[in-house]
Parts: C-alpha cells; structure tokens; sequence
C-alpha cells in the first residue's frame, strides 16, 4: 500500500480470502448482467440493421439507448453485486507551501537586484514598450475584421422619390392593404434589405393624430414606419388592430400607430421613425424622403446624426 | 549530475539520480509491480515496460488507490464529464455535414415546404443533414439535448458546491474554474444554436448585435469588428463556427483538466459521515470501484441523451425556415440557458441616458451587460466575498449541510429567484397565452417579483434552515399513537414494546 493510504479495519480486504460460495443473490445479478450484455449485442446488431435498411431516427436513437444503457446497467449492477470494493480511508495531508522555497516578494525583489535586473531602469522602461508595441501591432491587423460603421447607421436606402415595392420587389397598391391591414414594403431596388424595412399600415382615415408638421406624410390613412424595433432590432411584426398597436415579439415594446409610433409599452426608448409616404394617382405609393432620423436600435452617437 | 557518472567502459545505464538500472530491467521479475492484472502475462511486461521508461507506476499505483467519496450529489459534476464528451463525439459528426457558410443559395432537397427558397448555404447544409445523412439527425438531437444537460448539470453541480460550502478554503481557485466553465459552456450554448441561421437564432444574432451596440462610445465599433460589417452579415457563421468548435472547446478541455487536477492534489471534500475528519477520506478507491461505477455512469447518461436525441424533437429549424431580417418568429425563446437573459432584457424600463444629444448608456447596455455582469461576477468570486464576510480563512475539507450556514443557504436560495423570476420573464408571451393574462401585466407582476421575490426567498431559507438547524440538534422523539399488529386469525392486536415497534419500522423516530 501506499505511504498514506489505511485500510477500513472494519472491512479489511486483501490477503488471502476464502472463496466462498455465489449466494443467490450473486446469481441472479450474473444472469440479469448477462442479459443486459445481451440486449447491448442485440441493439448494436439492430443499429447495423436500420442502417442497412435505412430506419429512422426514433428507432436508431431507441436502439442506442438501449446499447449504451445495457452496456452501462451491466457494469453498474456487476460492480455493485459481484465486486468486492470496500470502504477506503484515505488520510489527507495539509495542503502547505515548501518552505524551502522562499517565493516571497522580498526575496523575488532580492534576486531582482542581486541579477543586476532592476539596475536598468532604462531598458526596463524600454522592455516594457516594446512588448507594448508589439502586442498593438499586432492588435491593429484586427481592424481587417469588419468595415467600421462609419454613416452606415445613419441612412437606409430610402431616397425622395423611392417607390414603395414589397419584399418581393413589386410595387404596392394602395388597393391591396384593407382597413387594418399591413404590409413589410422596402424601397424600389432593395427587397429584403434589413435596414430599409418598413411596415405600411392602413388604419383608415380620420384615426391617425400626427404631429402637425407630419399631417403630409400619411394620405389617406396609410402610414409608414420603420419595421426595425427602436430597441434590438427586431421586425416589429404584430400589428394588434383593435387597439392599433405595433408590438414586437422579442421584447414586447409597443407603438401606438396613430400617435406616430410613440412607445406605451415595453424596453424601447424612443418611437419608430415614421417614412414620409405620398399616394400616386395609380394607386402607388412613393417616398417623400428618407427617415427623418436613425432606425433601429440605440447606440451612442445616435441622435447626433440626421438621416439621409 | 549529483551522482556519480558512468566510468569508461561501464555500459551501465543510469537514471538521473546516478542510480545503477540493469540494462535487462525489462526481463527481471520483482515484486515492486503492484498492478492488479501484474500476473496476466500480457499486462505485466507491458506496465514494466512503461514503467522503466517513465516512472509511472508509483503515480499509477496512488491513483488507483485514490479514495472517492461515495455520495450521489458527487456524481453531479461526473454527468457535466460525460455530457460533454458526448458533446465532442455528436459535434464533430455533425462538422463532418454542416457547411459553416452564410452565402446564398437556393434549396432543393427533401423537405418540400422549402423548396426553392433562398436561405444561406449553411442553413440547407442543416437541412440535409437532419433529412439526408443517416443518423444525422439522431446526432443533430443529441447534440443538442446534450448541451441542455451539459449546462443543467453544471448549474446544479455549483449549486451543491455552493449549498455545502465546498469551495471554502482551499479550494477557492476551483470554485472560480468551475464557474469560468459555466461562462464558457454559456458561450458554448449561444454560439451553437446560431450556427444554422434559421430565423430564431437569427433573431438572437440580431438581439446580441444591438445589445453589443450598445456599449458606450464604442459599441457601433466592436460590432461591426466582431461581425464583419453592419447585421445581417454573411461572415457571422464562419466566425461563430471556428469559435464553437475549436477556441471553445480548446479552452473548455484545457480549464477541465485544471479543474479535475485542483480535485485530484486537494482531494475530494466529503459529507459527515461518521469516521469522517478533516484529515481524512472516506470512499472507494478508484480501481475498480469508482472507476467501474463512472464508466457504468457514463454509458446510463449516453442512453438517456440518445433517448432524448431519438425520441424528442428540439430544435425544428426548418419550421422556423431560413432567417430573413424582416420577419420574426413568434413566440421566439432562447435556450432556457440565455431565459434569463432574454427575461432582463425584456423587463428593463426603456431608459437610456443621453446629454447633450449623446446617448451615453443606450437602453439595452445595462439590462443586457451590465446587470449580467455584476450577478455573475458576484457568483464568479463568491468564495472571497463569504471569507471576507465570515472571516473564515480556515481549511475546510468536511462538507456543511446546507441547514449548517443558513446564511449562506438563503443567499443562495435568493441568487436562484432572481434567475427564475428573471426566466420566467423570458417566457412571458408563452405564459401569458397559457394564463390568459395580458403580458403587460405579466411583465410588471415579475418587475416587482426580481426585487421582492429574493428578498422572500432569503428570509423563507433563513427560517427554514435555522429552524432545521435547531430541530436537528434535539433528541428524537418518540413515536406518538399505537402500534398495531396483524395476528395469524387475520384480526390486529396493540403492540405495547416501544423498542419492537421502533426496530420493526426500521429504527428510531420519524424520518
């Protein structure tokens, strides 16, 4: 035995034992082992099978189980009925430092000293920038890892005068958005494009109370915003039309639509930009200039930009 | 050299120490060879082999004899092992199919609904390996389900250690370990589930870009680095894939080998049991029980995650379909590991600071890193912040019992409901459809339940385990009421010995 390691006197072991007889107990846990033992070969023969016949996932995955349980039922019952493994006691040494080995800082400081180290303050400070160096030229290449943002966050591809397509990229007819209807619309050009969606709602007219300076931007009921949520990010897709509201399924903010997407619920801070829109005589609809400010969620510069 | 080297013409060879080893050592026989199976005569030139050359077999012999504690609260720790060697063997299966690649192309394949949609080429690489490689699926399942078990059994291992005040002296530095793995498998979790790029995970990206965004001054910046531009960006994936299964697990092997050497010098904790001390261990030693007993382990938790891989559908990306940038699903959840995340982030009052037409804290920074980072950080030190409150800098290898620091025990009962209050909230629209109450209210009935709920929870724990503390402490009482017995004619008859009755149910007192 090893230095340390006592044995249990209540439950000595080693030495010679004196084989007695399997009780039955013991044989009823070899014939119950062998009978795992066997469920495992059987369910690897199956696996082999169903790859052959191509069986599906239900049954592969119930015959792994039953393979990897049998294997491991089989030795958990073995060593728990059929092995003799006695209580140990270990003893535990106290965890200390060697105290032939002085780490102390006074001594490292000594060592320092003795080595003529700390004697060159110079080439110390010298050391010091040059690992400084290296390590931010080395940082810099990580620049390569993206474009910066720079006026990306500020513009999205509407313009004056974009005709409203949906997404995908035909135009949109007044006609096709009933009372309470919605519509994800982009400019013509960019269908898809994730800064640029916009949702078209037609609340029908005489409901909406925009501020006077936006009584031109929604003909006749139909009123667009940025689909992109003030707060994360995500499309603000649910438009409950009872109580006219945008919610978005992320974080629940919501925007009351008729009082231009001001938020009366939820985490985000300041309302959907609205999208000047203007009805064409054929129906169509078309820009009268892009968002009035940065769509989508905050970030520190945000406010000071215009959009485009 | 400190001995003495070999004279000219000695062929002797010479361990470092310059004591003289036979060149033949591999043929002598000797009973320093105290490896059990040293008489099969395969195994035993074998280890003789190995051992003239490295010196193992002394370590070898220590391990085998390492005593392991026997107690199922231990084995907590042990499926957190066995999920995450399951996670390697599903997960490099699955790298041989999944294409980490966010161009766009167009499917055509077996599952019909989408046919000849567009979705990035690492998405329908996905779909053919859940619909087309046999057993892909199976693997893709048990991936996942393994993942679940890997965090869940990691919470609760830290829960045990935390409850028996395990990561007391000297044992801090694993605690920390410990709770850098949970980060990490975190990290682990959130990185794998955005690899297919449906439109729930893609909804995450998005959600994770903004909250990075919000970072003051410098957050537009870092995420356009760490995304390669503004979102949706077709470098995303290759980037997270080469996180999650290389930087990731590289760190998550080389911080459990850490983590299980810290357990191996300082040796288990144990429970108070009786013969147990503080200088010593009590259990089975590693061969063969232990070690039978985790092997056995191992395969029963690989059946139960093949089971689950086999027979329970998670993650149905292509009913969620491909992620467009407009649209969303609803309801959308994370993993229950991100709930609470997701429930913070949910909760927070839309607040942000801005001066001077600078949005210094932008709404989702706090909510999303910083409430995060204080909880976590709090828990990540936690066995210096109980030494420093306590003033026990002592060694402590006996477990406590939870009720033993009832202190301790309600600050982890509060930590709890803030992180299930916090969940909850992550599912608020699913349990507002459930109970038919709108989510606003929801969302503020858990505004108020973050605060009150931990503070309830403490002084509950607190009562509970003082209560437990001092009932324990008292000499059991004995039964009260009669014993009855059944007699041979069938009828019953008051059974007056006290002791009989005790010993007949199994010995002294209520359990």
């Amino acid at each position: 035995m090893t230095a340390g390691m006592e044995r249990d006197p209540d439950r000595a072991y080693g030495g010679p034992r004196t084989v007695r007889p399997t009780t039955t107990t013991e044989r009823r846990a070899e014939v119950f082992v062998g009978l795992l033992f066997i469920a495992t070969i059987l369910a690897a023969l199956g696996l082999i099978v169903s790859y052959i016949i191509g069986a599906n996932t239900q049954v592969d995955g119930v015959l792994l189980a039953v393979a990897f349980a049998g294997l491991g039922g089989a030795i958990v019952v073995w060593v728990q009925y059929l092995m003799h493994t006695p209580t140990m006691i270990e003893a535990r040494h106290p965890i200390q430092p060697n105290p032939a080995a002085d780490v102390s800082p006074g001594q490292v400081a000594m060592r320092e000293a003795e080595s003529g180290f700390t004697r060159r303050r110079m080439l110390i400070g010298m050391l010091f920038a040059s690992v400084g160096g290296l390590v931010t030229a080395i940082a810099v290449p990580l620049f390569s890892l993206g474009p910066l943002p720079g006026r990306a966050l500020f513009v999205t591809k509407w313009k004056k005068g974009s005709r409203v397509v949906d997404v995908n990229g035909n135009l949109v007819h007044a006609s096709q958005i009933p009372i309470n209807g919605i519509m994800t619309v982009f400019p013509e050009g960019a269908p898809g494009d994730a800064m640029s969606q916009t949702v078209l709602l037609n609340v029908g007219p005489g409901l909406l109370q925009l501020p006077a300076d936006r009584a031109s931007w929604a003909p006749q009921g139909f009123v667009a915003y940025s689909k992109l949520c003030t707060h994360a990010g995500c499309p603000v897709g649910l438009f409950r039309a009872t109580e006219h509201d945008l919610m978005c399924p992320c974080h629940q903010s919501t925007f009351d639509v008729l009082d231009g997407a001001q938020v009366t619920f939820g985490p985000a801070p300041r309302p959907l930009p609205q999208l000047p829109i203007q009805l064409q005589p054929d129906g169509t609809f078309v820009a009268l200039g892009g968002f009035p400010e940065p769509v989508g969620p905050a970030f520190w510069n945000q406010t000071s930009g215009g959009g485009a | 050299m400190t001995g003495p080297g070999p004279a000219p013409g000695d062929n002797r060879v010479f361990h470092v120490e310059g004591e003289p080893v036979p060149r033949d050592a591999d043929a002598i026989e000797g009973d320093a060879l105290p490896v059990p199976g040293g008489q099969l005569p395969v195994v035993g030139p074998a280890v003789r082999f190995l051992d003239n050359r490295t010196g193992l077999v002394t370590f070898g012999r220590s391990a085998l004899e390492k005593v392991f504690p026997d107690h199922w609260t231990f084995l907590l720790g042990e499926i957190a092992a066995f999920s995450f060697i399951v996670l390697l063997i599903t997960g490099t299966y699955l790298t041989l199919f999944f294409r980490p690649d966010g161009t766009t192309t167009i499917y055509t394949g077996p599952y019909a609904p989408l046919d000849g949609t567009k979705m990035s080429a690492a998405f329908s690489s996905v779909l053919a390996l859940s619909f087309s490689v046999e057993g892909g699926l199976l693997a893709r399942q048990a991936h996942h389900w393994a993942a679940l078990l890997f965090i869940a059994a990691i919470v609760t291992h830290l829960t045990r250690i935390f409850l028996t005040g395990a990561f007391r002296r000297p044992r801090e530095l694993n605690w920390v370990i410990g709770f850098t793995l949970l980060l990490l498998a975190l990290a682990e979790g959130i990185t794998g589930y955005s690899l297919p790029d449906d439109l729930l995970s893609g909804t995450g990206l998005r959600i994770i870009y903004s909250i990075i965004m919000a970072i003051p001054f410098l957050g537009p910046w870092i995420a356009s680095l760490l995304f390669g531009g503004l979102f949706p960006t077709t470098a995303i994936i290759s980037r997270l894939f080469i996180v999650h299964v290389l930087l990731l697990p590289g760190a998550l092997i080389g911080l459990i080998s850490v983590h299980l050497l810290f357990v191996w010098i300082q040796k288990h904790t144990q429970y108070k049991i009786p013969g147990a001390t503080e200088h010593n261990v009590i259990g089975l030693s590693l061969w063969p029980g232990q070690a039978f007993r985790s092997i056995g382990a191992f395969l029963l938790t690989a059946a139960v995650i093949a089971l689950l891989g086999g027979l329970f559908e998670i993650n149905p990306v292509w009913i969620y379909g491909p992620y467009v940038p407009y649209a969303a699903a609803v309801p959308a959840q994370p993993d229950y590991y991100v709930g609470w995340l997701e429930g913070l982030v949910r909760m927070a009052p839309n607040w942000q600071l801005t001066l001077f037409g600078i949005t210094i804290l932008p709404e989702p920074f706090i909510p999303g890193l910083v409430v995060p980072g204080v909880l976590f950080t709090v828990l990540w030190i936690w066995p210096f912040i109980e030494a420093f409150i306590t003033g026990d800098r002592r060694e402590h290898n006996l477990l406590d019992w939870p009720w033993e620091a009832p202190w301790r025990a309600a600050t982890g009962a509060a930590f709890a409901t803030i992180f299930l209050v916090l969940l909850l909230e992550g599912a608020n629209d699913v349990l507002a459809a459930w109970l038919l109450i709108p989510v606003e209210n929801l969302t503020q009935f858990f505004r108020i339940m973050v605060f009150a709920g931990p503070v309830i929870a403490w002084i509950v724990t607190y009562r509970l385990a003082r209560a437990r503390l001092e009932h324990g402490t008292k000499p059991i009482e004995p039964r009260g009421g009669i014993a009855l017995r059944r007699n041979a004619t069938g009828g019953f008859e008051e059974v007056h010995d006290r002791a009989a009755v005790d010993a007949a149910l199994g010995g002294g007192g209520p359990k």
